[in-house]
């Protein structure tokens, strides 16, 4: 059984379509690296994933479990297990580091009062073991702000480890980021997949997504336009392979359009 | 410690130096009034309205929002409260009409700004018209006298004197303070309210529900308004239909002296707290020092500058 099944999903913006037919699946335990350029459907893919939209048509299952559109939310999906990494886009950078780590889930009594002490002390715990924060000025109750890119994304990375995701989205996790700041993230997906979960990476940079992932999916304005396993594929044949989307593309978009 | 805890409250704590200054200068100037306790008292009586909307006020600011309706509101809670009491003779009843009244305006301000999109200074700015234009057409213009409310035990409870001496209405300005203060920031909807400010497309992502929440902060400023409106007319024993009108400016004042930022996601509810108290206690000062009125409104825009400047250079420094 797959972790998550989606068949045919297509997502229309008003007039503007997103995806067109999309086919996208994530088995247990497996990195799968999602390539595609600016526009081509994986943040939208990823946003239906983790619930913040809804599929417009189309089948979509986790763990086997059908999602009816109309009610998922990202609170659902964290209920299943998916946790996704929208680098820093996903904190409030006024807010302290132990609001940013709960958000959605602080530990609460039953009147909705936040139990203060029992956040900072799992954000002090979370901040030692994944992410390496040991001293350094860097508190539970510094503001997101006051850290660098790297730190900012190691909350977002943080979080999601600490919520033990069964599969964690990342989308875009290296763009601007210092070479030693990608390889913890890189590291971070082996360390997901050495647990027994799964990962989805986004990305843009081959040379990132390649030595970490064990299935490409590439898509293309809306469509899946490739599929490949690791084994199947050297990394300068998958570069080649996305080039020659990229040209066509723009091929396509050059040649004025048939019919009326 | 105390220097950690200084760093972290050095927006309060100046703050709290400003408030002393002035009202050690108000001491100087003129000591007959400022030793003795009476004009103190008399502050706890009228400050009140003030620090209860400048509370409200506060945490739409933090939402990233405004309001500009809650004066009218003011007015529209109290005819709801007069005419309550008229009807029923019941002051409960009066109160409990008064805040169904505000928590319904505070629902179409949030629903539309949230729903339509419009700015909410310009939903708000138009609802202000709306409610006002409304209450005069209900009340026909008229006030309207609450006469015999002085013998009901919820008026001592609103606006009696606590032990003979201190208006009940300060003490309800303190306990709402630090019921918001633990609702915006030990509460699951505060929290909710700071990341809706801060970023609404992350607080979005990160599955807050931001129409829930939005609408939620619309309709408490909209009772707040409204119980300040029904303390108003109690302590005057009359409602009449321009009530509020001056309080608009009064109130954000508050806000920004107290160190509210204009952007969302962060706040402070001890700075409002002190803000209200400078701005409400200022005119009578002012007038106390031997100045005449015409120095009130300067004095104002020279605090409102002096203080957001210190909190914009406190800020820039974190």
């Amino acid at each position: 059984m797959s972790l998550v099944e989606m068949n045919n999903i297509h997502k229309r913006f008003g007039e503007v379509v997103a995806l067109r037919g999309v086919d996208f699946e994530v088995d247990d335990n497996e990195v799968v690296g999602l390539i595609g350029d600016n526009g081509a459907g994986k943040s939208t893919l990823i946003k239906i994933l983790s619930g913040v939209f809804p599929l417009t048509e189309g089948e979509f299952y986790v763990k086997g479990q059908r999602i009816n559109p109309n009610r998922y939310s990202v609170r659902e999906a964290h209920g299943l297990g998916i946790e996704t990494v929208y680098q820093e886009r996903a904190l409030g950078v006024k807010q302290s580091l132990w609001r940013n780590v709960f958000l959605g889930r602080q530990p609460a009594n039953r009147l909705g009062f936040i139990n203060v002490k029992e956040a900072r002390q799992q954000t002090e715990a979370i901040m030692r073991e994944f992410l390496g924060f040991t001293g350094g000025g860097v508190s539970p109750d510094s503001k997101i702000r006051t850290l660098s890119g790297g730190e900012r994304q190691g909350v977002a990375i943080g979080r999601a480890m600490y919520f033990e995701a069964d599969l964690v989205v990342l989308d875009e996790p290296t763009s601007a980021l210092s070479v030693k700041e990608v390889g913890k993230v890189l590291n971070f997906i082996r360390q997901v997949k050495e647990r027994g979960k799964s990962c989805v990476y986004i990305s843009h940079t081959i040379a990132n997504i390649y030595p970490v992932s064990d299935r490409f999916v590439i898509l293309d304005r809306g469509a899946v336009a490739g599929e490949y396993e690791r084994k199947s594929i050297s990394e300068s044949e998958l570069v080649d392979v996305l080039t020659h989307h990229a040209v066509k593309a723009e091929q396509e978009s050059k040649t004025p359009p048939r019919g009326g | 410690m105390l220097l950690s805890v200084f760093k972290k409250y050095k927006m309060q704590c100046g703050l709290i130096v400003i408030a002393s200054l002035i009202m050690i200068l108000f001491m100087a100037t003129s000591p007959k009034t400022f030793l003795r306790p009476q004009i103190y008292l008399a502050f706890l009586s009228t400050v009140p309205f003030i620090g209860i909307m400048a509370v409200g006020i506060t945490v739409v600011l933090v939402s990233a929002e405004i309001d500009l309706s809650f004066p009218a509101v003011m007015a529209f809670a109290g005819f709801a409260f007069a005419t309550g009491y008229e009807f029923t003779g019941s002051l409960l009843v009066g109160v409990v009409m008064a805040c169904a009244a505000g928590a319904a305006v505070g629902t179409l301000n949030g629903l539309m700004v949230t729903k339509i999109g419009v700015p909410s200074i310009i939903i708000t700015l138009g609802m202000q018209f709306l409610i006002r234009g409304a209450v005069n057409i209900l009340a026909g213009g008229m006030a309207k006298s609450m006469r015999g409310i002085v013998e009901s035990p919820v008026f001592h409870a609103l606006v009696g004197k606590v032990g003979g001496v201190i208006p009940a209405q300060s003490l309800w300005w303190l306990a709402i303070t630090v019921i918001v203060w633990f609702m915006l920031f030990r509460h699951k909807f505060g929290d909710h309210v700071l990341f809706v400010g801060d970023n609404q497309e992350t607080a979005r992502m990160m599955g807050i529900n931001v129409v829930r929440t939005k609408t939620l902060v619309f309709i408490a400023m909209g009772i707040l308004a409204a119980f300040a409106g029904v303390l108003n007319t109690c302590r005057l024993q009359t409602w009449w239909p321009t009530m509020g009108e001056g309080y608009l400016m009064m109130v954000m004042a508050a806000a920004f002296v107290g160190g509210t930022s204009m952007f969302g996601g962060e706040g402070t509810i001890l700075g409002t707290f002190i803000g209200a108290f400078l701005i409400g206690s200022l005119e009578a000062g002012i007038v106390a020092a031997g100045l005449s009125g015409f120095w009130t409104r300067f004095v104002y825009g020279l605090l409102i500058l002096i203080a957001v400047t210190v909190h914009a250079y406190l800020r820039k420094r974190e």
